[in-house]
């Protein structure tokens, strides 16, 4: 009973250590420490999820039944590894270059980013994946009841299965937590890689501590346990070529396609330079990892009564000898490989699921657009994490409905062979033009029934979800129907005859339907990009600087990638392109770049169809496909260079009308100004005159009158001194002469100073953020809170809302201090953006009583504090953002 | 009965100013203080003079000049224009337009007075 208990406990430790360690990691991660976490030896070890409890358990009991066979997993993945340079590559240097999130995104990319396809590589992932869950909750459950059994006798299958819901919760909870907190699936999960990391580890050594127990503990050396397995049945071995062939095959395949696989090797992949380490590193962990396979085996069977499952012999040896220690460590390894697994494949699956099936609908849903309405990031990271919540459930469900019968071996075999599907359309994708989608298309489907007919429905045993009919005489009689023996091929192994037919029919539809179709442009361009992608290193040009609305791209885009993140690469855009503020011209590399970017979060397929919808074209252009057609050197090098100069001469003009048209409109403004100054002027200057001579010539006038009158002489003198104050001072900014009375201060306060200046009015509803405002500021608190009050002032004063708020909130970004002021009024037009921090410039026809100084002198005077001020464009209101430089010291009291 | 003066102006305390000064000296002073309606209120109440400013929210004074020279009813309704733009173009625009008299503000109380005897009596 100690024992059981101890286990438990000791599972809870390693489970909160693995939290903290995955905790610590994304931390330093985020804080730009840690740069060990991006080494190649981190890379290798998380390789390791290859390694599932079907390698820790299954493999011996594999060795057991099949001897030397098992090692077939291995040398599948093994060659895979050593072959790197002429594949894996390729697909790491796609994945990285188009910005991949998923197998899927892959497939469906290289085919014209067609969503179709995509759909239906997540459904086979997903089918392919569940069993393969099931089997892991299965040997935790199973090994938890190990334990049990050696204590108390037999454990009922109640037990079991509950143990198997506890961790299957665990997990979820795990893989949400560190798995969906960035919404861009392109960004590495530091935390969870880590920990994939650590527990490759854990489970390498434990069961090299069962292997070193079971041949000196067990047995009295290496020449010893060379004679045990020599007399085990293991020796009687009969390779059969074709099952070696065919497992070797398909575990390659398996390696290159499967989701959980894919994840850690291309979309986690921070440097291609660690596929190098990898390619002997990851072989020489398979090696170790198999060592000492044969003997466990070979001492168990000789060991354990018979009909004992071979499966659990790593765990079942040291507890049988009493080592509970060391059965607790071994439990460790096979619990470590068992979540890693699931962690990873929930992690790619609910991508997947949430990209391509969750996303597109919701978005149809509402309307087509992303402009619409509602934060599209928040859809996504929740259709992410209930599709994870999915995914493992579907394992549990799989589990307790298949009841656990099968050997581990056999369902891992099952699932390999269903996601090698995915093979030829991704190899063919990577090295041949002439793939198309109908092609990928038919073989998938192909493979896939295929699949399906041979070998996971007779899976389950015969008159389960096929009846024994069909595997005698085959669907209606049909006898070259039957699933072991289509065609007539009889007496093949159940799985080699499935791996045969399955990739055979698959990659002849794939080939003769690429051949039969015409690709569409976009299939063209993309598979150009894949299979020239070392010759290639910008994306597609499909995108031409059409009439896009800047403005709506950044709105969308806003809600998918989060208003920081897409400020700061549209203003980057801007800048590169010469603009000031925050729109870019909608020129092909800004269009593309933006394309990258979400397709990063939401997958190529809807990051296309997002940005066609605001562009209003999604098709290819003559200039795209004569780019791809005249491909040799010269043309591309004549081309380019004419591309390069004719974009560059694009951009003067553009800057040029840039410039002229702000002239014109400062000329203009110049006559104005003149004119402006002499209105503003001369207005009081009348009501004084005329009070003044009023009260001069008339001498009847009573007291009242006399008060009234020299009060307006009195009141317009104020309002003369104050627009000559303004003048000077925005004079005395302007030439740069102007005194700062430096010291240093809390916002908060300046903030309350500005407010209460302006308190006046009681129709503006301000809102604040205190908390935020708890920053220490080095700066002229004078000019900074005039900064203010100019800014509620105006909020006062324009806001045309019936409830007119404004918001005014603080946040530190890249080491400054931004302050956004935004009302929810209309906004201001954008032809106006330009126009606002210029002198007496009242847009509109509003008549209030300002100059039209404001602004202008809230601009001179952010310039002199060593900051911007600017409107933002693309939010609900007028928004206008003030930036400080800022000593980060927070007020610590 | 005196004389009716409709001041179309926007700024409170000129209009102030210039009621009383007209008011005094027995003119019947109406008042109206945007471009909109202005048109509307000048065919309503049919004055003898008008005083119109420039900068008015809504319409410009020569925006409302225009349409009272181009009013058959209207044509010799005498304008008197004042206005805080100084500029000699802003003068012969007004000219252009018809205006009878020009005055920029400032203006001394006396000289407004003398002007609006004077465009009435003709």
């Amino acid at each position: 009973m100690a024992t059981l208990k101890l286990l438990i406990a000791v599972s809870i430790v390693y489970v909160v250590f693995l939290f903290c360690v995955a905790f610590a990691a994304d931390r330093a991660a985020r804080q730009g420490r840690g740069a060990w976490l991006r080494s190649p030896l981190i890379y290798t070890l998380s390789l390791s999820i290859y390694c599932t409890a079907w390698t820790f358990y299954g493999a011996v009991g594999f060795a057991a039944r099949s001897g030397l066979e098992y090692l077939t997993i291995y040398l599948g993945p093994t060659l895979v590894m050593i072959g790197w340079w002429w594949s894996l590559r390729k697909l790491v240097r796609i994945g990285r270059a188009q910005r991949i999130t998923s197998i899927a995104d892959m497939i469906s990319s290289r085919y014209g980013k067609s969503n179709l396809l995509a759909v239906i590589v997540t459904l086979i992932a997903v089918i392919g994946t569940t069993p393969y869950i099931a089997l892991q909750l299965q040997s935790v459950s199973l090994s938890f009841a190990a334990f049990a059994e050696t204590e108390r006798g037999l454990v009922d299958a109640g037990a079991v299965q509950d143990t198997a819901l506890y961790v299957a919760l665990g997990l979820v909870v795990f893989t949400i937590l560190f798995g969906t907190r960035n919404l861009d699936a392109n960004e590495r999960h530091h935390g969870v890689v880590i920990a994939i990391a650590l527990e490759a580890i854990v489970k390498l050594l434990a069961l090299l501590a069962v292997g070193v127990f079971v041949v000196w503990g067990l047995s009295d050396g290496i020449v010893h346990t060379l004679e045990r397995i020599d007399a085990s049945q293991i020796a009687d071995w009969e390779v059969s070529p074709s099952r070696w062939t065919g497992l070797t095959l398909v575990s390659a395949a398996a390696f290159l396609c499967l989701p959980r696989m894919f994840q850690v090797m291309v979309v986690e992949n921070e440097d291609e330079g660690h596929l190098r380490t990898a390619s002997w590193a990851f072989p020489v962990y398979l090696m170790l990892i198999s060592l000492f396979v044969v003997p466990i085996a070979a001492v168990g069977l000789e060991v354990m009564p018979t009909g004992a499952n071979p499966d659990l012999f790593v765990l079942k040896l040291p507890l049988l000898a009493g080592q509970e220690g060391l059965a607790i460590l071994s439990f460790l390894g096979g619990f470590s490989s068992a979540t890693s697994m699931v962690v990873v494949a929930a992690i790619a699956l609910s991508t997947m699921v949430s990209n391509h099936i969750v996303m597109p609908i919701w978005l149809r849903a509402t309307g087509g657009t992303a402009t619409i309405s509602g934060d599209v990031r928040q859809v996504a990271l929740l259709a992410r994490r209930l599709s994870i919540a999915g995914i493992v459930l579907l394992g549990y469900v799989y589990f307790s409905l298949s009841g656990g019968g099968t050997a581990l071996a056999a369902i891992g075999l099952v699932a390999f062979v269903g996601v090698s599907q995915f093979l030829p359309a991704l190899m063919g994708g990577l090295f041949w033009r002439g793939a198309t989608r109908t092609g990928a298309l038919a073989g998938l489907c192909t493979g896939f029934v295929v699949w399906l007919y041979c070998l996971f429905l007779p899976s389950f045993g015969p008159g389960v979800l096929l009846p024994q009919s069909v595997f005698d005489a085959g669907p209606l009689g049909l006898g070259w129907l039957r699933p072991y023996a289509l065609f007539g091929a009889e007496g093949m192994d159940s799985v080699v005859h499935a791996v045969m037919w399955s990739l055979l029919l698959n990659t002849a539809a794939f080939i003769i339907g690429s051949i039969l179709s015409f690709p569409s442009p976009m299939e063209r361009l993309q598979g150009a990009q894949f299979v020239n992608v070392f010759e290639h290193s910008r994306t597609a040009g499909s995108w031409s600087g059409g009439m896009a609305q800047s403005e709506d791209l950044l709105i969308m885009s806003q809600r998918i990638m989060g208003a920081r993140e897409a400020q700061a690469l549209f203003a980057d855009m801007a800048r590169r392109q010469g603009l000031s503020g925050y729109l870019p011209e909608p020129s092909p590399e800004f269009l593309e770049r933006l394309e990258r970017e979400l397709s990063g979060s939401v997958g190529a397929a809807t990051a296309h169809a997002m940005i066609s919808q605001i562009i209003g074209r999604a098709a290819v252009s003559v200039e795209d496909l004569l780019a791809v057609a005249d491909e040799t050197a010269q043309i591309m090098e004549y081309s380019s260079q004419l591309e390069a100069k004719s974009e560059e001469q694009a951009r003067t003009a553009r800057q040029l009308r840039e410039a002229n048209k702000l002239l014109t409109q400062l000329s203009l403004q110049k006559d104005e100004f003149l004119s402006q100054v002499s209105h503003e002027l001369r207005t009081p200057m009348t009501s004084i005159r005329a009070f003044s001579e009023i009260l001069r010539d008339t001498s009847e006038l009573g007291p009242e009158a006399q008060q009234k009158y020299s009060s307006i002489i009195h009141d317009e003198s104020r309002r003369l001194t104050r627009l000559l104050d303004d003048l000077l001072d925005l004079s005395v900014l302007e030439s740069g002469k102007v005194t700062l009375n430096t010291q240093s201060g809390r916002l908060g306060d300046m903030l309350d100073r500005a407010v209460a200046a302006t308190s006046g009015d009681p129709g503006l509803h301000i809102i604040r953020e205190t908390a935020q405002e708890d920053v220490w500021l080095t700066t002229d608190h004078d000019r900074l809170a005039q900064v203010f009050i100019n800014l509620i002032a105006n909020a006062r004063k324009y806001c045309d809302a019936p409830e007119p708020r404004l918001t005014i909130q603080p946040r530190m970004q890249d080491g400054r201090l931004v302050v956004d002021f935004s009302d929810n009024g209309s906004g201001i037009a954008m032809a106006d953006h330009g126009l606002i921090f210029e002198k007496f410039s009242r847009i509109g026809e509003t008549k209030t009583s300002g100059a039209g100084l404001g602004l202008a002198i809230c601009r001179e005077i952010m310039a002199r504090l060593g900051g911007t001020i600017s409107y933002l464009p693309g939010q609900k209101g007028a928004t206008f953002r003030v930036v400080l430089p800022v000593e980060t010291r927070l007020a610590a009291q | 009965m005196g004389k009716l003066v409709l001041l179309i102006e926007d700024e409170p305390n000129i209009i102030e100013a210039i009621s009383f000064i007209l008011s005094r000296d027995g003119w019947e002073v109406k008042t109206h203080s945007n471009g909109h309606d202005a048109m509307d209120v000048v065919r309503a109440r049919r004055p003898d003079l008008v005083i119109l400013d420039v900068m008015l929210p809504g319409r410009s004074g020569f925006d409302l000049l225009g349409d009272i020279r181009g009013d058959a009813a209207l044509e010799a309704l005498p304008v008197l224009m004042l206005t805080a733009r100084g500029q000699r173009k802003d003068r012969e625009m007004a000219e252009a337009a018809g205006v009878n008299r020009y005055m920029t503000k400032p203006f001394s109380n006396a000289d407004v007075l003398e002007a609006v005897r004077d465009l009435v009596r003709e």
